[in-house]
């Protein structure tokens, strides 16, 4: 196939670890202007591709031309004269420095050879802003901004340094709803000044709505390269999984009434300043999922239940006793998985099996002292029933992708058999593989009788596997709703931002 | 209200909106205010014995010195994020080598240079252990500051070195320009060249984007590794020159000059503002630190308590002040 007007032309690329070949040729075309979709699971080769265009690997066969033109690409520093930019998942800015200093860094106008020129840096910084459609003040500490302006910063970086090519790495994972708007606002002005962009998610509504074409990865090699609009969702997760496994996807209503006591009841609880009275309960064996904005007080409700946060009134209580402090919230029986799992989720550096066996020492105790031995064996079963994809318990979990770290954080709370266990974003930056493994064992846990508390910025999750859903707006819960009286995800969309579920409607329908 | 909640992360949500950009104030100027309720402290109690005069604040100055250069070389490097323990001995490293050299007979200014240069030797032994062989600062300097204040020791069996150059005693030590003592015009000098360099220069703002994210910095083509290695040559020639103003200011040189100097530059440079894990400094933050620290020593001496219960005092100020100023951490 030809391609029209490419400006990136990758051919026959091939890379291998050691012996493990982890792309195996390789054939991406990006047409000038056009916003195209990388997709694959983890360890797909996505990442591998993506450094190498940046020039972190490098490649082992193959040719890359830009324009047409043969380019190498052997550090960071030749991707970024050829005018490729990586807008990073992990923000690769200074944060105790300004907007304007960002911008430039290390590429300061100057005044003679050592003195500064702030002011030139301001106006240019101001101009690039304007760019971008964004009135940011360029003095402000970029520590003040939120997740959405620093990425902004990001990408006026890139463009102040002539990008032509911006390769985004699931770039709306840590962003509001708002500031999606705002970013795909600014991917389409980008796109129709003629700059192309490599665009990876894993969120399949965003691909189909901003994305021209898509190309899906999967072990190594390409398996399509299409418009998005012949595609369509099912068939794109099959071309990434390889078979129809969408099952884990689709949302069965499980017919259960759940008449027992809750394990959970939330009374009138506020949380400066943000949470405002907020009451409801949990059920066991009960999935409720708890949809609301970033910023609508989420995380802090889960903090709260947990015990992290101290409501200013109002109670919380687990099976009847009141929750205080999180010695409390654990001895009851409750277990978060919180929604940044690198730096609360887990201690990086060590082994999977001691960030298994962090919760549970006391389990695990002989006499005064810890014991491996016992450990061993809690640890295999749950490295098994959760497909945990690592060489061996002793591994780093630091090495392991970001499905498999976000299954040893939910997998070492269960060797306490919780009560209740409370999931804050359990599959960002979780690959579709992973995501369904993870909403398998939640349906599992369910089914044993555990309540489950889940909170998503994704709204499909969240239907595929509620009972119930909590409609969180501005901090009050304004909506508490069977998931069977929900037809569809624009309804839940539209809900989250205040306007209601006419549940009537339905209750003539059912 | 509203809005800005909405632009803020989640980190800055968790403060207090409503007084939180007057608190970020007082925060991050807070020795100015601790060092004016120390002067009205010691002004109500002890003004009349002498704290209240000119010739008491010059002293002050003029004694702290010494603890002002080493701080704002400590700046640069803390803002780096790294840290230099072994200023103290190195201090003393600089005087010996300068006596012995003035003894030897090679003239004050070669003794200097001499001097100058121990630093800066030990400064770049330091910057390799921490950029090249990736050992922690903490532990290379650590190390350091034991090794050095042994070899100290060692050169001239502890005793005390006499210098006796007029020229040397008089620049480094009781001279006088237009009235103002040598050791206020050296330290105010270099505050100045400090605060021009950290927030005007290319050098300064890699510093600060070295310290504040590295990879960030490293990304942008900062050579990370070349400017920690920079900054602690120059901790370690800052250090020597202290060693030089112990020297001039006694008119001898020994081996335990700058004995916890380390401690007292770095609780001048984290008094200032300075952020303990790197990436944002203020050089006149610390040159009030390290005066606010001179000022309390004065104090306490005119208050006529003996030395271990100005040091329990002083470190319980201390404590205090870096409690209050203490940024949450990143």
């Amino acid at each position: 196939m030809v391609d029209r007007d490419p400006i990136l032309e990758m051919r026959n690329v091939e890379k291998s670890f050691g012996a493990i070949p982890v792309l195996r040729k390789v054939n991406f075309t990006l047409r000038r202007g056009e916003v195209h979709a990388l997709m694959g699971g983890n360890g797909a080769g996505k990442s591998t591709l993506m450094k190498i265009l940046t020039g972190v690997y490098l490649k082992d066969s193959g040719s890359i031309s830009i324009e047409s033109r043969p380019v190498a690409i052997a550090s960071p520093n030749d991707a970024k004269r050829a005018g490729i930019a990586m807008i990073f998942q992990e923000f690769s800015l200074v944060p105790t420095l300004t907007v304007a200093q960002n911008i430039f860094l290390n590429r300061e106008p100057r005044k003679g050879s050592f003195f500064l020129n702030d002011r030139a840096a301001r106006k240019m910084a101001r101009a690039v802003l304007q760019d971008l459609g964004e009135d940011l003040d360029p003095d402000t500490p970029v520590s003040e901004l939120s997740a959405g302006m620093m990425q902004m910063v990001e990408i006026a970086k890139a463009l102040s340094q002539n990008a032509k090519i911006l390769i985004m790495d699931e770039p709306t994972a840590s962003l509001s709803e708002h500031e999606t708007r705002t970013l795909f606002k600014i991917v389409r002005r980008l796109k129709a000044a003629g700059i192309s962009i490599v665009y990876i998610s894993h969120r399949m509504a965003e691909i189909f709505e901003l994305c021209d074409r898509v190309t899906v990865l999967r072990d190594g090699e390409i398996k399509i390269t299409q418009d998005c609009k012949n595609l369509t969702i099912p068939e794109l997760v099959d071309h990434m999984l390889g078979s129809s496994s969408a099952s884990a996807f689709a949302w069965q209503d499980r017919q259960i009434v759940f008449s027992d006591a809750p394990v959970l009841k939330v009374s009138n609880v506020c949380l400066p300043p943000r949470v405002r009275d907020v009451s409801f309960d949990v059920h066991p064996g009960e999935i409720v999922g708890l949809a609301g904005l970033m910023g609508s007080g989420r995380t802090e409700i889960a903090e709260a239940i947990f015990g992290r946060r101290a409501p200013t009134s109002g109670a919380i209580a687990i099976d009847g006793k009141p929750i205080a402090r999180q010695r409390d919230a654990i001895a009851a029986g409750v277990a978060l998985v919180p929604e940044d799992r690198r730096r609360m989720g887990l201690v990086l550096d060590h082994s999977v099996q001691s960030n298994i066996m962090l919760p549970n020492l006391d389990l695990f105790r002989r006499g005064a002292f810890v014991s491996d031995g016992n450990a061993a064996d809690v640890v295999r079963k749950m490295i098994d029933r959760f497909q945990i994809k690592t060489d061996s318990p002793a591994k780093v979990s630091r090495l392991l992708s970001g499905g498999n770290q976000q299954k040893i954080v939910i997998s070492k709370w269960l060797a306490r058999k919780p009560r209740l266990l409370i999931l804050d974003e359990p599959t960002i930056g979780v690959d579709i593989g992973a995501k369904g493994e993870i909403t398998t064992q939640i349906r599992e846990l369910a089914k044993a009788g555990t309540a489950i508390l889940i909170i998503s910025s994704e709204l499909e999750e969240l239907l595929a596997v509620s009972d119930r859903l909590l409609i969180l707006h501005d901090g009050r819960i304004v909506q508490d709703i069977q998931r069977r009286d929900v037809q569809s995800e624009e309804e839940l969309h539209h809900a989250v931002q205040g306007h209601l579920i006419d549940r009537t409607r339905h209750a003539t329908a059912v | 209200m509203q809005s800005k909640a909405i632009s803020l992360t989640e980190r800055d949500m968790q403060r207090r909106f409503d007084i939180g950009q007057v608190l970020g104030f007082v925060q991050d100027h807070s020795v100015y205010f601790f060092f004016a309720a120390v002067i009205a402290f010691f002004a109500v109690t002890i003004g009349d014995n002498g704290f209240l005069s000119v010739t008491n604040f010059f002293n002050i100055a003029r004694t702290t010195a010494m603890i002002s250069i080493v701080a704002f070389a400590m700046t640069f490097v803390i803002a780096s994020g790294e840290l230099d323990l072994s200023v103290g001995s190195v201090c003393a490293l600089s005087a010996l080598t300068c006596g012995m050299a003035i003894e030897a007979g090679t003239g004050w200014f070669v003794a200097v240079i001499l001097a100058l240069l121990s630093g800066l030797v030990i400064g770049a032994v330091n910057g390799f252990f921490v950029t090249r062989i990736r050992i922690p600062s903490f532990l290379v300097t650590l190390g350091m500051l034991q090794l050095i204040r042994g070899v100290d020791m060692r050169v001239t069996y502890t005793n005390p070195v006499a210098i006796a150059d007029k020229t040397f005693n008089s620049l480094f030590g009781s001279g006088k320009l237009y009235g103002i003592p040598s050791l206020i015009i050296w330290s105010v000098v270099f505050a100045l060249i400090g605060h021009v360099v950290l927030k005007y220069t290319t050098f300064g703002r890699q510093v600060l984007a070295t310290g504040g994210n590295r990879v960030a910095a490293e990304y942008s083509g900062v050579r990370t590794s070349n400017v920690k290695f920079c900054v602690f040559m120059i901790s370690g020639v800052a250090a020597a020159l202290a060693g030089l103003l112990y020297s001039g200011m006694m008119q001898t040189a020994r081996f335990n000059y700058g004995e916890g100097l380390e401690l007292s530059a770095i609780a001048a440079v984290i008094l200032g503002g300075t952020s303990l894990f790197g990436g944002k400094a203020s050089i006149i933050g610390t040159f009030a630190g390290a005066l606010m620290i001179g000022t309390i020593n004065n104090g306490l001496i005119i208050m006529g308590l003996d030395v271990s219960e100005q040091m329990i005092v002083a470190g319980a100020i201390i404590i205090l002040a870096v409690a209050f100023a203490r940024k949450p951490s990143h």
